[in-house]
């Protein structure tokens, strides 16, 4: 029994140290230039919104850079802001900006938001026989959500789209019960549009509705549309595009209509005024070719890091992020980050520093 | 035998009682420890709102205002709706299957119906989606609203998504457990028992009445208590067809909302400490509530169990 057990160990151990030997082989070639890289795992933890991109971006990054191992869990923006501030993580990812009040609570100093991607948000209907892209102007859209327009007859409706004919079917209003930046983003344009909106729901990650059924997710609400005659409800571009579900045209500041786009997003972005910290919205950007419900996504980064390696990885990487991996943004339906921001935000990771010393030069 | 070995057995034995105690003694550190943990948290939620966070009915993260009560409603009523209808179904397929059905197809059946208990509840929310909330809206609800719209119960626009959709669904779901749990009970019923009856001239049904239910009613109860136990407690299925919705109202057509889908819902973006808090104490009253029935389930198994164990001609 006893040699039995003995045996079973040395396999173990044979194993482990074989398995050892091969991860160092896997690490060594691979940095010629750079002086011999030592292992470095970053852990981060957040929105849902920007896993995809995030996950792509770590695998992208990963080919030139083996010994940088990061492992982003999609955990929610709320649940992301928490462990950051509580330092469990090395980074956040958000889809709301964190308040002051959150910002003051963090444990390891002044923490910097720095935007990763932007998104878009599609209206999505399910009216028998009405064509794509009917139009739905900001109030009638708040109104709808507040439960104060209830038939596609209605009248608001139909002047925005002549020649249109739309039946006699009751608005089944349907939102994210989950809380979700999503929520947030359009909770926040809704708000900008309609003083009803503010004062009665306001925006947030989850609220009180004044009317309609929750869906879990993108899939929970494009199920409750699509098998409901007569409901609306919002997604993330990227979950109609693939699913190429019918969605509504808005009208922006300026007046004009459009069709959800990634450009549209990009340009809210470009045109919005962004304060130094980064804390914006931009939904309801002024501009021609701004699509009006977009938000960003942010990393959320302590600007003192405590540990250099791990700092300087973290740095390195998110710089890529901004630059290099906004390339793989597109085919994943994320917007682009406007080249204007992209060097703002460039001059932002150059302030954070690592034990006094500032890690990008 | 040597007194050695029987000191050795000894020995082993009182580390065997030693080490069986311990982790019987984990069990019930584990549900106090869990209990005040949740009661820790829950502190702040309790502190601000006090009792009428178990009887306020509005639930506004926006503007931190936090009653439970519409969740407590829609978790009470879908369990309720769901035992009235797997009950009887579910004793029914227990009666079938033992006192009945031919070998063969209880085998296939029994098969069956253990299945829908291995299908994950994510799976029964989709097929809720597609299949049951299109068939309800457009089939179930019309035809009630016809027949019994006088009640109060099936007024309303029929929606597909709601009360009725979520009860269903969990009718559904426990009705493997009631069933198979209240089958076992009655294939322990000895033989002699229905020999018996059919002896006294008992027809079929006489004699599951007289001789196999009342010896299995304790049984029978548990299983049901147990259903009852997992829709109270099940989160996935539902949140997917119950509408999401935090209201009181008197239709069963009208979306609701309960207490496991609205912590599922809402916790990884529960974006302030306060807001955290409240649904830590929600999830505090589900742990009371399940404690409170489970007590309350006890007491009646052991009250029936010690009512007469065979029928008695005026039961």
């Amino acid at each position: 029994m006893l040699r039995k057990k003995g045996k079973f160990l040395t396999c173990i151990l044979t194993g482990m140290l074989a398995l050892s030997i091969v991860g160092c082989g896997a690490q060594n070639p691979s940095t010629p230039g750079k002086e011999t890289a030592a292992p470095v795992n970053l852990t981060g933890a957040g929105s849902t919104f920007v896993y995809p991109l995030l996950n792509q971006q770590i695998e992208e990054y990963r080919k030139t850079n083996p010994s940088i191992t990061i492992n982003y869990q999609g955990v929610g923006s709320g649940a992301g802001i928490k462990q950051v501030s509580e330092q469990t993580v090395d980074f956040g990812a958000t889809d709301g900006p964190m308040t002051d009040e959150q910002i003051k609570g963090a444990k390891g100093g002044t923490i910097l938001h720095i935007p990763l991607t932007l998104g878009a948000e599609a209206v999505t209907y399910n009216v028998p026989n009405a064509p794509k892209n009917l139009k739905i102007a900001p109030t009638v859209l708040a109104d709808i959500f507040l439960g104060k327009v209830t038939n596609w007859n209605d009248k608001r409706i139909a002047t925005d789209n002549p020649g249109i004919s739309l039946p006699d079917l009751k608005i089944t209003v349907a939102h994210r019960s989950d809380g979700s930046g999503t929520t947030y983003i359009f909770s926040d344009y809704l708000s900008s549009v309609s003083p009803e909106w503010l004062s009665k729901a306001g925006k947030g990650t989850s609220l009180n509705w004044p009317a309609g059924v929750g869906g879990k997710g993108n899939a929970g609400v494009a199920g409750v549309v699509q098998q409901t005659p007569g409901a609306i409800g919002y997604v993330e571009l990227a979950y109609a595009v693939q699913n190429s579900l019918a969605f509504g045209m808005m009208q922006n500041k300026e007046g004009k209509w459009l069709a959800p786009s990634l450009q549209g997003a990009s340009a809210a972005a470009a045109a919005a005024k962004i304060p130094d910290d980064m804390r914006v919205s931009i939904v309801n950007a002024p501009g021609a070719e701004v699509y009006p419900i977009a938000g960003f996504s942010w990393a959320l980064i302590y600007q003192d890091q405590k540990d250099k390696a791990k700092g300087t990885a973290l740095v390195n990487f998110l710089n890529w992020t901004i630059h290099d991996g906004q390339n793989l943004s597109e085919a994943l339906q994320y917007a682009k980050l406007p080249t204007a921001l992209v060097s703002r935000e460039e001059t932002m990771l150059k302030s954070i520093t690592t034990q006094g010393q500032p890690i990008l030069k | 035998m040597s007194k050695k070995t029987e000191l050795t057995a000894s020995i082993g034995d009182q580390t065997f009682r030693l080490l069986t105690l311990l982790m019987a003694i984990s069990v019930l550190v584990l549900m106090v420890w869990m209990g005040w943990q949740m009661y820790d948290s829950a502190l702040p939620s309790i502190q601000k709102f006090g009792f009428s966070f178990i009887t306020g009915r509005v639930w506004d993260p926006v503007k931190e205002q936090f009653g439970a009560l519409p969740f407590i409603y829609g978790t009470l009523v879908t369990s309720l709706l769901a035992l009235l209808i797997a009950t009887p179904i579910g004793l029914g397929v227990a009666i079938f299957l033992n006192e009945m059905a031919a070998s063969k197809v209880r085998v296939v059946v029994a098969f069956l119906v253990e299945m829908l208990a291995a299908i994950p509840s994510v799976v029964y929310g989709l097929w809720g989606i597609f299949v049951l909330a299109p068939w309800l809206r457009e089939t179930v609800e019309p035809g009630l609203a016809k027949w019994f719209g006088f009640i109060p119960l099936f007024q309303g626009t029929p929606a597909g998504f709601g009360m009725l959709a979520g009860g269903l669904i969990l009718a559904v779901m426990i009705l493997p457990t009631i069933a198979a749990i209240s089958g076992e009970v009655m294939a322990a019923v000895p033989n002699a028992q229905r020999e018996a009856a059919l002896a006294l001239g008992a027809t079929k049904w006489e004699m599951i009445r007289l001789a196999v239910l009342p010896y299995a009613k304790s049984g029978i109860l548990g299983g049901i208590m147990l259903g009852l136990g997992r829709a109270l407690g099940e989160t996935m299925a539902v949140t997917m067809l119950i509408g999401n919705r935090p209201d009181i109202l008197p239709s069963l057509f009208a979306p609701a909302y309960s207490m496991a889908a609205v912590i599922a819902n809402e916790f990884t973006e529960a974006t302030y400490a306060l807001y955290l808090s409240a649904l830590v104490e929600i999830g505090l009253i589900l742990f009371g509530i399940t404690l409170i029935l489970n007590v309350f389930a006890r007491f009646l198994v052991w009250s029936v169990a010690r009512g007469p164990k065979g029928g008695t001609s005026n039961e």
